[in-house]
């Protein structure tokens, strides 16, 4: 099995998978490592499908907005795999004066970024999306915001990497990372093989804080649980994402009809950790509580599975994307903090930029590692 | 415990089969040529076809077609079904409706 490559990828979700696929498509030779089983089978699996701008922060913002422009609307095509893009607008729903005050904050920071976002009325939310009840009384809405399936996006850059050359290796743990001469070269797994590379991204969810401490880099991030569920298939309502002000729940309908809804139960970070993530008995509930508020005609929508998968949380919430000056050699894509989905093809394909010409379309200054500070200086 | 396994490691080429028109998922309608075209295309776990194909993602819940979708997938590979991981189970059991699973009460106590 070969052993050496230009670039190893740690981290087989989309992530690693979609940086994979546009250096492959660049002409360098790469080696996919993916801890699990199964490829995706992290947060690129266990995710809501927004590909969103709005709320999100001014830092991201750019990178994401390039994305949606350059990517997302043709993304089906060239990963030969339905990847069900709909950009069909995002509502942030809220019910009560401080939701309105949560929402036009996110707006206004949204705007002087230069995104199409605004504050719309009760009446005016009911008019893009009839289904919702009249307990809603604002939300900002962004037209060019959307959704997608993540299964299918993430197994489709895998899929094309594939078959573009990238060599992927499922089940292969790393467990250390060796500089030689100063210089990142190798990478060591639980196996006994060690796989060697001129550079190696870093893209493996959580599990990076780990890796990365073994060349004495340490990412502030934090695990934190995320929970869903899915209703039978549905005649077609609507095809907007949908979020809320409070973060009850968020969701879309899927090509297939069926509802993919998250939500919290409030004693997130306090529930029972068994080593997997495995839903947490009041979550479920308590979503549909929330959806039924919202859409009282979803009361009868039969609910098929319930899922949970965490999220890599970072101390300031948004990614840790590039080099990293103590470690040459070494490329970080992780700390995505639960929406990693949407901003994945644009962080993925500036970072195979970076590593191949060694510069960016987009500024990815706010999003290096070395940002974070003690509060008292 | 996870397995090393060579995602470039080649296949015996896939061969077109009389009977891959036969529906394996019966609630999402997903045939056997679909599953065994997967796996070429590097699909090679019983969750990555479920995720790939949605065999397994409908009202049943894979309890009718996992086993027959393995069969599939693991002759596909080459290898004993029993080198696969069994197919995800999720709660709940059965379909349960919004309203029933929105209601925590237990039996016999009074609405709130």
């Amino acid at each position: 099995m070969r052993n050496t490559a230009e670039v190893i990828v740690i981290g087989g979700g989309i992530i690693g998978c979609a940086i994979s696929y546009y250096l492959v498509k660049k002409g360098a030779s790469v080696i996919c490592l993916e801890g699990s089983d199964h490829i995706g089978n992290g947060g690129s699996s266990r995710n809501g499908g927004g590909v969103r701008q709005s709320g999100r922060d001014p830092r991201e913002l750019p990178l994401v907005m390039y994305g949606i422009k350059h990517f997302w609307p043709t993304l089906s095509e060239e990963l030969e795999t339905d990847c069900e893009y709909h950009q069909d607008g995002n509502l942030r729903l809220g019910k009560t004066e401080k939701h309105k005050e949560i929402l036009t904050g996110l707006t206004e920071r949204a705007v002087k970024v230069g995104l199409d976002v605004r504050m719309i009325d009760g009446d005016e939310v009911r008019r893009i999306n009839p289904y919702l009840s009249e307990e809603v009384t604002c939300a900002s809405w962004c037209p060019t915001d959307g959704h997608a399936n993540p299964l299918t996006t993430t197994l489709g850059y895998y899929k094309t990497a594939r078959k573009l050359g990238v060599h992927f290796i499922t089940g292969e743990q790393v467990v250390e990372l060796k500089k030689v001469k100063g210089v990142l070269r190798k990478v060591v797994c639980a196996s006994g093989n060690v796989y060697e590379g001129e550079t190696v991204v870093l893209a493996a969810g959580y599990e990076s804080r780990r890796i990365a401490g073994t060349v004495g880099i340490d990412i502030p991030m934090q695990t934190a649980m995320l929970e869903a569920l899915v209703t039978e298939a549905q005649p077609h309502m609507f095809d907007q994402m949908l979020g809320t002000a409070e973060a009850d729940f968020y969701g879309h309908q899927t090509k297939h009809g069926s509802f993919v809804f998250g939500g919290s139960s409030g004693l997130e970070g306090f529930t029972k950790d068994n080593g997997t993530p495995v839903c947490y008995a009041k979550t479920a509930p308590c979503i549909c509580r929330g959806i039924i508020k919202y859409f009282p005609n979803l009361a009868d929508a039969k609910i098929v599975r319930t899922w949970a998968g965490w999220m890599d949380k970072c101390a300031d919430g948004v990614p840790v994307l590039g080099k990293v000056g103590e470690v040459p050699g070494l490329v970080l894509a992780c700390g995505f903090t639960g929406h990693g989905f949407g901003i994945a093809p644009a962080a993925a394909h500036q970072l195979a930029e970076l590593i191949i010409t060694g510069r960016t379309d987009v500024d990815l200054h706010d999003l290096r590692y070395d940002r974070f500070h003690a509060k008292i200086e | 415990m996870n397995t090393v396994n060579d995602r470039s490691r080649e296949l015996k080429p896939f061969v077109p089969s009389p009977d891959d028109d036969m529906l394996i998922c019966r609630c999402e309608e997903i045939t056997k040529g679909e599953i065994r075209k997967a796996v070429h295309e590097g699909m090679w776990t019983m969750t990555e076809i479920r995720r790939y194909l949605r065999t397994g993602m409908g009202l049943c819940q894979g309890q009718t077609c996992a086993k027959l979708v393995k069969a599939i997938v693991a002759r596909e590979l080459g290898v004993s079904p029993a080198q696969l991981e069994p197919a995800t189970s999720r709660a709940p059991m059965r379909p349960i409706e919004m309203r029933v699973f929105a209601n925590e009460r237990k039996e016999g106590q009074e609405d709130a």
